[in-house]
Formats: structure tokens, C-alpha cells, sequence
């Protein structure tokens, strides 16, 4: 079967088999040639929390603890290779969807929730501290955010100048639907005018809710950069190491004044668009399984375990760490208390605005109003 | 830079972002033509040359990519300042401008600000073809998290382009185009950075404009006294308000102007203070009428000054009819004619 938007003629960048075998690619074999056994179980590790994770949050939607979710299952190995490619002061613009790389920047699981309980719109994470802008839910959006802030390092000097401590890039997540937003092409022009240290990303998970890739484009969606003068390459994003390699390519080549590039991660979306989602309305079991013989994790599983760096031990402890960290969310997020109503004006503005305050005033009178009521004639209120 | 200068309109604006332009490094100025050519209004005439193609940049012809890497720009810790080439080209852009740029401080809880200045010349009465001669401020008015404001003369314009560049919020600066060869005298000692940014916003005493400090850029501002009706203008229709109040006076009729110059927020206690006195109010704005600015000062001067008024508050402004061919838009924009029909008909009650 071939899967929906798959093209042959277009190379893809793998350096690990659905069965676990290595694969040599004379550019990017060595971009992974320092990753050892303990830093490939460390991209195992991450790709098993992360699943956990996403599953912990699909189990608490379903509990009616979160309002929605936005599954990541599948994609871990595109965003935990790329993630784990970025540098510390690189900076990354997610979706929406990008679970796994927040897990790679050190953003705490129950934070991301927040926005999903209905607590936040945001997250409880500090975006520059963390090298981790807030999730966009307005699809591309953020891919010119991500374009600007990428312009603002070429002005600040953090590009090309040779020292690996201060040159930077931007790395921006978007999926295949967000292709064709218009932003997302304004992004392509902006960046490679202003040769913009930038890395564009796209996961293709193969569906935009309903719609398969062919309703976005005629052609493989890696051929969207080269019209814009990126250089553009896809990669197997089942694959963490192919992956890591190009991802990790590019972000050299934003560090060092290289420009651009555009990365289409071919990979699949497992679960549902969201929560309120039913795939079965508009896909095959049959394209499930397909893409289940390609599970990301399964097949860098097999890669450690055939080259017996896998112990019994090492599994046990992940699976340990992943229950418990399973049992902090459940915990965290059954006490997510909602914030006191008033809080809505707060942050409107940076700075007071004369309609909000007065807004402000006349909703707190208004809702002391009831309690003095209450205290005095029993609950009759104006 | 010192001392009063006449200049237009147009040429306040240059100076103001020149002094923008040299007090913080931080600032730039982003926008289609702005650079080589020098805006096609040519407002930001020699930037370029003098502050460097990094700062004033000609960027390509995509009005949401121009937001969008003007908050991206901010997040860096810049403040891009914008101009939309035309009010009518501002739409590409509202998504960028609504969902992004108005809320990142509220869904950051305030971690995250965007001092992003946009600037655009509206409003008609220059015989422009379609989309060059629109009103849009309510759309952005309706909008929570963006500041919205039109300056009326030149010496306001030179002040509130450098308070609008200060504030840590979103500004859209509407510039009314017809008025860009206007001249009058700019108080160029004025300067105004961020560090001055809680002056710009709601601090500041009206009063306070005779003394040497400027009135904040949220404060309307009384542009001619008057005892017997209000007018409440911004932007392209104050002068054409002083016009109607010079015509009034002469038939015996003291009409106080009030220059809004801001429309959100909205300065009521300034308006309410000028209709107890009166009892009467007139608003003018090019916008159309319906669910516009007019509406907003009626609803809010009937709570404030029910019990004052001696006639309903009466607006005039554009119809509900897309901007019309220019052959007719005199017919279309508020005239003076309208004004004073608007005025006998208050005095009438």
C-alpha cells in the first residue's frame, strides 16, 4: 500500500529501517555518528515518556478532566529528533501538536495541560527562558513570528560568527495542512529574502482533520521550499535519527549566516486530529496498520535490542519512571483550580487602559454585590 | 533637536520617527516603499538613508508577513514600527492583527509584550480609486489588546507617534492622508522613549498640555472651547469640526470641539465633562455611522449625562455603502453643510 501523499520520486532521508536496521547516508550518517548506546536510549527514553504522556492526557479527556487534546501519538520520533537537535539558546514556534518537543526543552507535561483544562490560554512556562514559544492555535501563524524573531537574531549578531555558544537559530513547527496557509508562504518569502537563520519544519502527518495531503498540494510537499530558494529535504520522520541528522544539518546552516531550510517530515498521525475527532469517518484500518509496522519507537527498539544495549533493567526503570510521572499528572491536573473570574481583565493591555479598569471595577462591585446581598436580605439580588 | 517649527502633518510624522529612530536602536521601521522611496507618502523620506536598510526596511509586498515578523521582531526585543500602505490593504494583515498581535500579552499572563507601532493613513477626500480612502479604526477599536489612535494636527502627530512607539502595547496610528500637507507649528523640544512609557499610557494630566508636558496619547483633548453643544472629532474630521464651530459662531452658536485623539480607550470623563456643561453632542467621524464610534460615544454619554442632555446625540458620518467612487465621495464624506444641518437639529429639541 502506498500511503496517502507518498511520492517515490522524492528521496527521503533514512538512516533506520521499519525493522530496526541502520542505514548509511554519506551526509547525514555522520551528523549521528557521535550519538552512542546511552544517548540512543535517551532518545528512547524520550520518545516513551512522551507517548506516555500523550496517552495519560487522551485517558484524562476522556475522564472529563481536560476540555481537549491534540494527540501527539506517532509523531515522536519527528519532534524528539529534531528537538533534541536544537541547542539551548536555539528558540522554537510550535503548533499545536508539538508534545514531544516541549518534553525536549524541558517544559513541564502538566503546563502544556493547562491550555487544554481551560485553565490558561497560554502555558505556565516562561517562552524565553525556555527556548519555547507558547503553542499557536491559528494554523502558520507563528511561522512569521517565528520569521521575525529569526530576523531579530541576525540583527542582535547571534549568526555566523564562528562561535558555537552564541550563533543561533529558529526552528518553527507546522503541519501539512498549514502548507497552504498564506502565512506560511509569506514565511518562505520573508525568510529566504532576508536569509533569515530559520528552519521550517513541517510534519506531515498525512491528514489535516479530514483532508489527506492531496487536498493541500499536487506536489510532494518538500518540493514547496525549493520555488522559494530554501533548500529543502524530506526525511523519514518515524525515523529519530534521520531526524536528529537533518534537522541538526540545518540548524548549522541557519547558526552560520546558511539561511534557511525547509524539512518535510514524513511521518503519520496514530491517534485522532483531537479528542472531538472520529478518524474512522475518513480513513482505512488498513492505512493504520501500515503506518503501526512503521511506529517510531518500535523500530529504534529494535535497533537496541539487536545490538543488546537494552537491558532488562533499563526497561523496567523507564517503565517505572513513566507510571509515576503518569501519577503526578493525573494529580496535577485534578487540582488545576479554575482562576477567580476577575482575572479576565488581567494582561489585556501591559499597561491600564481606561476600559478595562473601569470594566474591571464594575465587575467586582458587581460580584461583592452578591455576597453583601446574601449576607443581608438573604440572596435577593439587583 | 529644539524650538517650534511649522511643518505638515506628514513631515511631524518624519520627525517624530526620526527622534524615535535615534533615542532607542532597538526601534525599526518596516513597510512596503518606505525605504529608497520613502513611503508613497513619502512620510519616512531620508530614514532609510540616514538610519541604515537594517532599520528601515523595504519589506516585500505581503501585509500579514509584515505583522507577523514584526512580533516575531518584538519578541526579540524590538519595536517595529509599520506602515500599511493604505487603509484598504490593512485586511490581508487582520488575522495577523486581531489573533496574534492583540492577544500575546493576555495568553502569556502578561510574560510577553509587543510594543508594535501600526501605522496607517486612512480616511478619504484625496480622489483615490478603491480601498484608498477607508475608516476601519472600529474594527480595531472592537478589538481587546490593541490601542487605537488618530492624531489631528502636526504637533500631535510629531507627540503621538513617539508615545505610540513608547507603549508597551499594540498601537494602530491612523494617520488621516488628507491631512498630511497641513501645516502647523510642532514643539520639536518633545521627546518621548520607553522608559516614559507610563506617561504615554494613562498617566498624565490633560491640563497639563499648556505647562510643557504632552497630554497622553488615551486623553481627548478640548481643541476649541464652547458653551452651547458639543462636537466630539478625530483625526481627518477635527478641522472640518473647528470649521463647522467657526461657521456656528458666527450665527451665534458656541460649539466646543473635542478632539478625541484616541479611540481606545475611549477618554469619556473628558467628553462627559464637556457635555454637562453643554448638553448637546454632535460626533463626527468618516467611518459609517452604523455600529461606529458615534454610537458608542451616544450609548455612553446617555448613561452619563441622561438627566443633562437637551437633545439625543446626533453623529454624523459615512452611510453603510462601501467607500463610493471618489466622483461622489464629497457627498458621502461628512461636509460642512452636514455639521451644521446636525447642529440645528440639536438646538431644535
Amino acid at each position: 500500500m502506498i500511503p496517502t501523499g507518498d511520492r517515490t520520486d522524492v528521496d527521503t532521508v533514512q538512516l533506520l529501517t521499519p525493522s530496526g536496521e541502520r542505514l548509511d547516508h554519506p551526509d547525514y550518517s555522520p551528523r549521528i555518528a557521535h550519538l552512542g548506546p546511552d544517548a540512543l536510549r535517551g532518545l528512547y527514553r524520550d520518545m516513551v515518556l512522551v507517548r506516555r504522556f500523550d496517552n495519560e492526557a487522551t485517558s484524562l479527556q476522556r475522564q472529563g478532566e481536560l476540555a481537549l487534546w491534540a494527540q501527539c501519538l506517532g509523531q515522536e520520533a519527528a519532534q524528539v529528533g529534531s528537538g533534541r537537535a536544537l541547542a539551548p539558546h536555539d528558540y522554537a514556534f510550535p503548533s499545536y501538536r508539538e508534545h514531544g518537543v516541549a518534553h525536549t526543552r524541558g517544559i513541564d507535561p502538566t503546563d502544556i495541560l493547562r491550555l487544554f483544562r481551560g485553565v490558561d490560554h497560554g502555558g505556565g512556562w516562561d517562552p524565553t527562558e525556555r527556548g519555547f514559544h507558547l503553542y499557536t492555535l491559528v494554523i502558520a501563524a507563528h511561522t512569521l513570528h517565528a520569521t521575525g524573531y529569526a530576523m531579530g537574531l541576525q540583527r542582535d549578531g547571534l549568526v555566523g560568527t564562528g562561535d558555537p555558544e552564541r550563533d543561533s537559530a529558529v526552528i518553527t513547527y507546522f503541519g501539512d495542512g498549514a502548507t497552504s496557509q498564506g502565512d506560511l508562504n509569506e514565511s518562505l518569502v520573508f525568510a529566504a529574502v532576508n536569509n533569515a537563520p530559520l528552519v521550517l519544519f513541517c510534519q506531515n502527518n498525512q491528514w489535516a482533520i479530514s483532508e489527506p495531503t492531496t487536498r493541500q498540494s499536487r506536489v510532494p510537499l518538500v518540493k514547496r521550499g525549493e520555488g522559494f530558494g530554501i533548500p529543502s529535504v524530506r526525511v523519514d520522520g518515524n525515523d529519530v535519527l534521520a531526524t536528529y541528522a537533518v534537522t541538526a544539518e540545518a540548524l548549522d546552516r541557519a547558526r552560520s549566516g546558511g539561511g534557511p531550510t525547509f524539512i518535510e517530515a514524513f511521518t503519520y498521525r496514530m491517534g485522532a486530529h483531537t479528542t472531538s475527532d472520529d478518524p474512522t469517518r475518513y480513513r482505512s484500518s488498513a492505512e493504520e496498520e501500515y503506518w503501526r509496522q512503521r511506529d517510531p519507537i518500535e523500530r529504534l527498539r529494535r535497533l537496541l535490542v539487536a545490538d543488546g544495549e537494552l537491558p532488562d533493567t533499563f526497561v523496567a526503570e523507564l517503565e517505572a519512571e513513566a507510571e509515576a510521572r503518569g501519577e503526578q499528572l493525573r494529580t496535577a491536573v485534578r487540582a488545576m483550580q479554575a482562576p477567580a473570574a476577575a482575572q479576565m481583565f488581567d494582561h489585556v493591555y501591559a499597561s491600564p487602559h481606561a476600559v478595562v479598569e473601569s470594566e474591571r471595577a464594575w465587575f467586582t462591585e458587581y460580584e461583592a454585590s452578591f455576597l453583601d446581598a446574601g449576607a443581608t436580605d438573604g440572596g435577593t439580588h439587583r | 533637536m529644539t524650538g517650534v517649527e511649522r511643518m505638515t502633518f506628514g513631515k511631524a510624522i518624519n520627525a517624530g520617527l526620526r527622534r524615535c529612530l535615534e533615542q532607542d536602536p532597538k526601534v525599526l521601521l518596516m513597510g512596503e516603499d518606505i525605504g529608497t522611496l520613502g513611503g508613497v507618502f513619502r512620510v519616512t523620506e531620508s530614514l532609510q538613508k540616514d538610519f541604515g536598510a537594517d532599520r528601515v526596511i523595504d519589506t516585500p509586498l505581503a501585509e500579514s508577513g509584515i505583522v507577523g515578523t514584526a512580533i516575531g521582531l518584538a519578541l526579540r526585543g524590538y519595536r517595529p514600527v509599520l506602515e500599511i500602505q493604505f487603509d484598504g490593504f490593512i485586511f490581508p494583515a487582520f488575522n495577523q492583527i486581531t489573533t496574534q498581535l492583540a492577544k500575546m500579552s493576555y495568553r502569556s499572563r502578561g510574560s510577553l509584550h509587543l510594543p508594535v507601532v501600526i501605522r496607517v493613513p486612512y480616511g478619504g477626500g484625496i480622489g483615490a480609486v478603491e480601498h484608498h480612502s477607508e475608516s476601519p479604526e472600529v474594527l480595531f477599536a472592537h478589538t481587546p489588546g490593541l490601542r487605537v489612535i488618530a492624531p489631528a494636527s502636526p504637533n500631535d502627530a510629531f507627540v503621538m507617534i513617539q508615545q505610540a512607539v513608547a507603549s508597551p502595547d499594540p498601537v494602530m496610528f491612523f494617520e488621516p492622508k488628507a491631512r498630511y500637507w497641513d501645516k502647523g507649528d510642532v514643539d520639536l523640544s518633545v521627546t518621548i522613549t520607553a522608559t516614559d512609557a507610563t506617561d504615554a499610557g494613562e498617566a498624565g494630566d490633560p491640563a497639563a498640555s499648556t505647562s510643557g508636558t504632552p497630554v497622553a496619547m488615551d486623553r481627548a483633548r478640548v481643541a476649541r472651547p464652547g458653551t452651547d453643544l458639543t462636537i466630539a472629532a478625530y483625526g481627518a474630521t477635527v478641522a472640518m469640526a473647528l470649521r463647522a464651530a467657526e461657521a456656528a459662531a458666527a450665527e451665534g452658536i458656541s460649539v466646543e470641539v473635542v478632539d478625541l485623539r484616541s479611540i481606545s480607550p475611549l477618554d469619556a470623563a473628558t467628553l462627559v465633562t464637556s457635555v454637562r456643561k453643554t448638553r448637546r453632542c454632535v460626533v463626527v467621524h468618516e467611518a459609517p455611522v452604523f455600529y461606529g464610534t458615534g454610537g458608542e460615544i451616544a450609548a455612553r454619554i446617555t448613561e452619563e449625562c441622561f438627566y443633562e442632555l437637551e437633545a439625543p446625540v446626533l453623529r454624523v458620518g459615512g452611510f453603510h455603502t462601501p467607500y463610493p467612487v471618489n466622483k461622489v465621495e464629497q457627498a458621502y464624506l461628512p461636509n460642512l453643510d452636514r455639521i451644521l444641518d446636525a447642529i440645528t437639529r440639536s438646538l431644535a429639541y
